[in-house]
Parts: C-alpha cells; structure tokens; sequence
C-alpha cells in the first residue's frame, strides 16, 4: 500500500469516528509523521481531488478519495486477517501495521484468497480497536480452541 | 501505524518471508489443482507450465524457508498452512485454458510485485539485521528473477494463442 493510501485510510476513520473534518494533528499522530510532513500529503492529496481541506476546521475526503481509502482499508483488513487468522499472530494489528507499507493491492488480493472475510468489509471495520469488529471474535475463538 | 517501506527488524523481516512462503504455496497448489481438474484434456505446452510453475514455487518455499531458519525467529506451522492453501485454493478456479494462463499470469506478476517491494524495504533499511543482508538480498534477486522470466514466458504463450 502506498503512502498516500495510508494517509487516505487515516483521514477516513479519523473523519468517521469524528463525524466531521479530520484534524490535521490526529492524522499525523495516526501515520506516525511530523504535523508539517501531513501538512505536505494533506496538499498532494487535495491536489489530486481526493481530498479538501480547511483551514482551521480539518480534512474531509472527496468521493474519489472515499472510494480509495475504503480500497485501502479493505488491504488492511485482508492484512490483519491474515496475520491473525493463517499466520496465527496476536499482536496482528501492530504488525499489519509496521507491514502495510511493504504489502502491494495485488499481493493482498491473493492472500485474500485464502481467507474468510465477511461480505460487508469493510464496514465492519472498527476505527477505535483497529480491527475488524467481526475478527476479533474469530481471533479469540480460535485463540481459546 | 507508520508510512515508508523499510523493514525494521528480524521478526518483520521474517513475517514478509513468511508471506512469501504463503503466496508460494498458492501458486504451487493453484498449478498442481489446475494440472489435475484438467488432466485429460491438457496440451503439452500448459502442462509443462504447470509443471514448472509447482516445481519452482515449492524450491523457492525452501529457499524463503532456509532465509527464515537464519533469522532465528519463532516460526510458524507451514503444514497447518500447507492444509489451509489446500483446501482454499479452487475459489477461483479457472475452467478453461485460457482462465489457467491468466491465473498463472496473475500469479507470477503477483510474485513478482511481492518480491520487488520486499528487496526495496531490505534495501532501504537501516536496522541492524542478524543475518548478511546482502545474502538474503542475492536470493531474493534470484527469485525475483525467476518470476520475472515467469510472467515473460506465460505472456509468450498467451500471445501464440
């Protein structure tokens, strides 16, 4: 997943847990950057319509930059499900995290082949546990078996 | 979360290889089902692809598999995945020659893709890694090789088609 993927993932679940703009310092704090680094992306992606942004009041996706930060998110998802549910890894939020970067659109796809994901996906992504909300009771059951 | 694609540790290191060992095993038990299903009816040239494509994933697997046993990291249960890679393979099934070579297509770019980033992180990174990185970089370049001359040979015979 690229940069700007990442970054529109972020705003995405900023703004839905907000219900509004998203702050440019939340979204740094959630790409782990500096605020000015945001500051600079946040540019890019207004300039490619993905993104408008307010002085003041915060971030907002365009539907363009909805559509590819639900894409990203459902990398992410095909990700975590993998690391928890195939490779077994507990701490698969913290590594779907660190590897994301590394994990191209296409290559998720074919892990995505051996996994169950639900239909919904990715709207059964909680923001706030960073997972998905279905997952996590997979991964414990399977935890507990 | 952080953006930028470099590895970070043996352990991270040791995860995408074992990613790596995972898409191997899909394009082995892809070719070997596909082999099979179409066994009576399959020309030479596509059997031979086939053939191939198994023999050369399951030799990467135990080139990514030695990569791994250097790292010393806590390893997973392949054959548990082996099982899952198995019983999951036919979603997609292709019914016809050319579905096959497309999916054989899809698998070596997709290989291909995996491998170039992941040479791109180890490159990049600054992390102090406990096994030569130029090593795990020469086999990773030889595999990424291999797949490259992969999707230039399914390319070919999907063009004299």
């Amino acid at each position: 997943m690229n940069t700007a993927d990442q970054y529109l993932k972020a705003i995405y679940l900023i703004q839905k847990q907000a219900d509004g703009p998203a702050a440019t310092g939340a979204i740094a704090d959630a790409v782990d950057v500096s605020p000015a680094s945001a500051n600079e992306m946040i540019g890019k992606l207004e300039e490619r319509g993905l993104a408008d942004h307010e002085k003041y009041k915060g971030v907002m996706l365009t539907d363009d930059g909805i559509v590819r930060a639900r894409d990203a998110l459902q990398t992410y998802c095909i990700i975590e499900r993998f690391l928890a549910n195939v490779l077994g890894v507990e701490e698969f939020r913290e590594e779907a995290g660190e590897l994301e970067a590394v994990i191209d659109d296409t290559v998720a796809d074919r892990l995505d082949t051996i996994i169950d994901r639900e239909p919904e996906c990715p709207d059964c992504f909680d923001a706030e546990a960073d997972a998905c909300a279905c997952l996590e009771a997979a991964f414990e059951g399977t935890a507990s078996d | 979360m952080s953006v930028g694609s470099r590895i970070t540790s043996d352990d991270q290191l040791a995860r995408l290889l074992q990613i790596g060992i995972v898409l191997e095993e899909v394009v082995e038990a892809r070719a070997y089902h596909h082999y099979r299903s179409l066994d009576e009816e399959l020309d030479a040239e596509i059997e031979e692809l086939l053939e191939e494509a198994a023999t050369e994933s399951a030799e990467h697997r135990e080139r990514l598999e030695d990569l791994i046993a250097d790292l010393d990291v806590e390893s997973v249960p392949f054959e548990e995945i082996e099982t899952l890679v198995e019983a999951r393979y036919g979603r997609t099934q292709p019914d016809d020659f050319d579905g096959i070579l497309y999916d054989q297509l899809c698998n070596e770019e997709t290989a291909y893709k995996f491998y170039d980033d992941l040479i791109e992180a180890v490159e990049d990174t600054d992390a102090e890694l406990s096994v030569d990185r130029e090593a795990v970089l020469d086999v990773l370049r030889a595999i990424r090789a291999d797949e490259a001359a992969g999707v230039e040979e399914v390319a070919r015979i999907m063009e004299d088609r």
